[in-house]
């Protein structure tokens, strides 16, 4: 953990010195951001690439729910799918609503040599909140990209800020987040099995988004920079035609590498999940292979044990108990 | 069984990880905890690398000489072949939603028991050798090099997993470790290291047709051997064939049911239903066991052990398979034979020749589950049933964990024991069907000199039978898996005393009724039964 921390933490240092010390506005404001964005895009694609690469040999869905079987029996059209739109459906509902961690109890020993399960829904609740309000989040920043503003970033706009602190509105999803995220972190850290699980890899995101909500809040309602000017920023990089506005922050600065710093380590880290979720052979795929036969594109013929080399050792024992043989060996002696 | 401490003993665990971190905490053999490894003869009989007689307790594993060359292009060829490893190796963000959902963990803390740490195991070894970030930044990136502490590590956690896919039912990424620890299993059989457990079935299955390396003629007489019992206690002689040509449907049941109590019943359950239905079938002694310890082996010996049932289907030109009770041989046969061995095209889809009934679910593979056959049956009032005669049972069912995770068969079963049992309770939501906890011995891992991690390990599944059992008066826990019928009744002796196994169709045999049967005095077992209100004891 300290490892990570210690990372994100030169991360800001860095651009401070590099905006504040050296005057590298063009390098971080507009070089880093292409850099980031192409390493991201480029990564995800590589990454997905090579995962479909790799066949799928063997059709194994986990079953959640009763198979389809004989007619009178009601099957479970989600949890044991036999058609497109069941396993659309049950990997619409893993990725929009985390349902298999909604499911999620703890087990306990109790007094008694008792064992017993109780509905665990935190991580579930914290999950979905946290990746629900980075997506209001992302989607909110569009209107730093598009000229005029579409009408629907508006209106996300104004119900996240429904709430109003002062004259200024607040946002909910920038609570939201930087709650989640700490609930998240403090349970890695709190939690002895979790902490012992994590890996300075696990931190490291936590931190960086932490500190791209802290940065950006700080921003909106504390160290206020020129939006016009970060607007006029972002459309030139959006344009390809990139400008550098005077007066802009360092804070922006920071705000926006560690963005770029997210999105140039997704490709290589575990935030893949994000495509894998998708592609894991465990959801994706029908309970059909009693009725469809599924192919595995590398199945190589192996050594296997026939019936004739089964009777030719046995064949004679068979006989004798009067077991019927493909080549009577009493009639042949 | 082996020695394993007192239950009470047993249950002081510790569920908090030790101080050292765990790739710095080597593992320890300790007895009871790991299996004996396999032997030279047995690897020499399927053809397997590196036979010698070894133990994993000694410090030397007789390992080749290029073990590491071996294992890390052993485990690049397996990426490449399989997406879910290559996904399963990249997305665990380690959230640890699954790590106390696995039995393994819940009854012994040891937190490499948590999936998540389980799969790490390889995973630290894949960041080393696969990825960027790994070779760059070593032990930050979660990397570690791949040593022979390793491979013991592997072999000691990777054969303690039974491949009962819980954790991936709670995974939001449906991360499987089964799938891993098929793999793992897999890279370790690549340095001839397996648990006899496995690799002496496996040897004898290759040759006889089955696990317990029955001869054609011994396995004829055992199932006669049925025959006479089920002819003393109903009065009813019944003429099973064996690899008989013309048959319209070959019988294939794992064939621990042959061999030993209570599976033995199981089987006479399976002789007196397709009897008194007239049914026109046979069975192999060449295909004398649909169970197949290949797959806790590796996929290819899967598929060598599993390729005798379609071929012996088209030898004798029957119609279709019917297949018994039997968990893992399920997920064989529902998810992968099909695949491995097919196209059956030999074959017909499945008809019930009772019923008409077409099942078009097996449309390909061509093999029914002889619950969905049952409960077809009785659905259309094919069967005379006498329920009263189960009524010395009070009855809850253990949902075996590949035709529950891996099929969805949860419904025939209830339905067939609801038909033939008056008194059945379920055990409470989140310990059955699709969250059903495994026997502890699944995998391979059925074995004497692991008895205290397998106590262990059925302590979830056995503490939701107690719970049955004190607040109904549950005596029976069925279940349809023949690993089932050999390690719960253990099991249930050590943590809820006074629990009897039976399998599905041993309850369907009590309750049938046959035509010219003597009135039945005791059921399969040759218990008593009661008399009029049904409330005897057993």
């Amino acid at each position: 953990m300290q490892f990570a921390g210690l990372v994100v933490v030169g991360i800001i240092m860095l651009v401070f010195l590099g905006v504040q010390g050296l005057k590298l506005q063009f390098f971080f404001g507009v070089i880093i951001p292409y850099l980031a964005l192409v390493v991201f895009c480029l990564g995800l694609i590589g990454r997905v690439v090579k995962w479909g690469r790799s066949p799928v040999p063997f059709s194994i869905p986990t079953v959640h729910g009763q198979q389809k079987s004989l007619p009178w029996i009601k099957a479970s059209a989600i949890d044991s799918p036999v058609t497109t739109a069941g396993v659309v459906a049950r990997l619409a509902l893993e990725v929009l609503f985390f349902r298999s961690l909604f499911k999620n109890v703890k087990a306990e020993l109790g007094e008694g040599r008792r064992l017993t399960f109780t509905w665990e829904k935190w991580l579930w609740l914290a999950g979905l909140l946290f990746h629900w309000s980075f997506l209001v989040v992302i989607f909110r920043h569009l209107r730093f990209f598009t000229e005029p503003v579409p009408a629907v970033v508006h209106s996300l706009g104004s119900l996240d800020g429904f709430f109003q602190v002062g004259l200024q509105a607040f946002f909910i999803t920038d609570l939201i987040i930087l709650a989640t995220v700490l609930y998240l972190l403090l349970r890695r850290v709190c939690i002895p099995q979790m902490r012992y699980i994590s890996l300075p890899a696990d931190y490291f995101p936590l931190f960086v988004i932490f500190g791209i909500a802290l940065s950006g809040i700080s921003m909106r309602y504390f160290f206020k920079v020129d939006i016009a000017a970060v607007k006029k920023l972002a459309m030139g990089l959006v344009t390809f035609k990139p400008v550098l506005p005077e007066g802009i922050g360092v804070i922006f600065y920071i705000h926006l590498f560690l963005v770029c710093v997210l999105f140039a380590y997704f490709p290589f880290s575990k935030l893949m999940h994000m495509a894998g979720i998708f592609m894991a052979p465990t959801r994706n795929l029908a309970n059909d292979s009693r009725a469809r036969r599924h192919v595995n594109p590398w199945n190589y013929p192996v050594k296997v044990h026939t019936y004739a080399d089964y009777e030719a050792e046995f064949g004679r024992k068979m006989e004798e108990a009067g077991l019927p043989v493909e080549n009577s060996q009493a009639k042949v002696s | 069984m082996a020695s394993v401490p007192k239950p009470d003993q047993l249950l002081k665990i510790d569920h908090r990880p030790p101080q050292t971190g765990w790739m710095d905490t080597p593992v320890v053999f300790k007895k009871g905890t790991y299996s004996h490894a396999a032997k030279a003869k047995n690897l020499e009989a399927v053809d397997l690398p590196n036979p010698r007689d070894w133990s994993p307790d000694q410090q030397d594993w007789k390992l080749p000489e290029n073990w590491k060359e071996i294992v890390l292009e052993g485990l690049r060829e397996r990426l490449s072949r399989y997406r879910s490893l290559q996904i399963f190796m990249d997305i665990c963000v380690r959230c640890g939603a699954c790590a106390d959902k696995c039995h393994f963990f819940i009854g012994s803390g040891d937190p490499k028991n948590m999936p998540v740490l389980r799969a790490e195991l390889l995973r630290s070894v894949y960041r080393k050798d696969f990825t960027t970030a790994g070779k760059i930044l070593g032990k930050f990136a979660g990397a570690r090099e791949l040593t022979t502490d390793v491979i013991k590590e592997w072999f000691y956690y990777f054969f303690q997993c039974t491949e009962c896919r819980r954790c991936s039912v709670f995974c939001p990424y449906g991360i499987d470790t089964a799938e891993i620890t098929i793999i793992v299993r897999e890279l370790l059989n690549l340095l001839g290291c397996n648990i006899d457990w496995i690799a002496g079935p496996v040897a004898n299955c290759y040759r006889t047709g089955n696990h317990l390396g029955i001869q054609p003629h011994t396995f004829k007489d055992m199932v006669e051997f049925c025959v006479e019992d089920i002819e003393k206690l109903t009065g009813v002689k019944i003429e099973p064939t064996f690899n008989r040509k013309g048959a319209e449907i070959l019988f294939v049941t794992p064939s621990g049911d042959v061999f030993a109590d209570p599976g033995t019943y199981t089987l006479m359950g399976y002789l007196m239903l397709f009897h008194e239905l007239g049914l026109d079938y046979t069975w192999s002694t060449y295909a004398s066991d649909g169970g197949n310890f290949g797959f806790f082996h590796s996929m290819e010996m899967a598929k060598r052990l599993n390729y005798k049932i379609y071929a012996e289907a088209k030898r004798l030109g029957v119609k279709w398979i019917l297949g018994g009770e039997c968990g893992h041989m399920w997920r064989v046969i529902h998810q992968y034979m099909d695949t491995m061995n097919g196209p059956a095209d030999f074959l017909e889809v499945p008809v019930s020749p009772i019923t008409g009934t077409r099942f078009d679910h097996a449309g390909s593979t061509k093999m029914v589950h002889i619950a969905e056959f049952t409960a077809d049956l009785i659905r259309h009032n094919k069967l005379k049933l006498d329920a009263r005669r189960n009524d010395h049972f009070k009855v809850t069912f253990h949902d075996s964990c590949n035709p529950a995770r891996s099929m969805g068969l949860f419904e025939e079963p209830r339905y067939v024991l609801r038909n033939v049992c008056n008194h059945f309770y379920d055990m409470p939501e989140g310990t059955i069907r699709e969250q059903t906890f495994c026997c502890g011995s699944g995998g391979g891992l059925n074995s004497d000199e692991f008895s205290e991690m397998r106590m262990r390990g059925g302590f979830p599944r056995a503490n939701a039978v107690r719970y049955v059992r004190e607040k109904y008066g549950v005596n029976t826990l069925a279940c349809i898996c023949a690993v089932d019928r050999a390690a719960l009744p253990p099991l249930m002796q050590y943590w809820v005393p006074g629990v009897e196994v039976a399998g599905l169709h041993e309850l369907v045999g009590n309750a049938l009724i046959m035509s010219g049967e003597v009135p039945r005095t005791s059921d399969l077992r040759g218990n008593p039964l009661a008399e009029g209100d049904g409330d005897g004891d057993v």
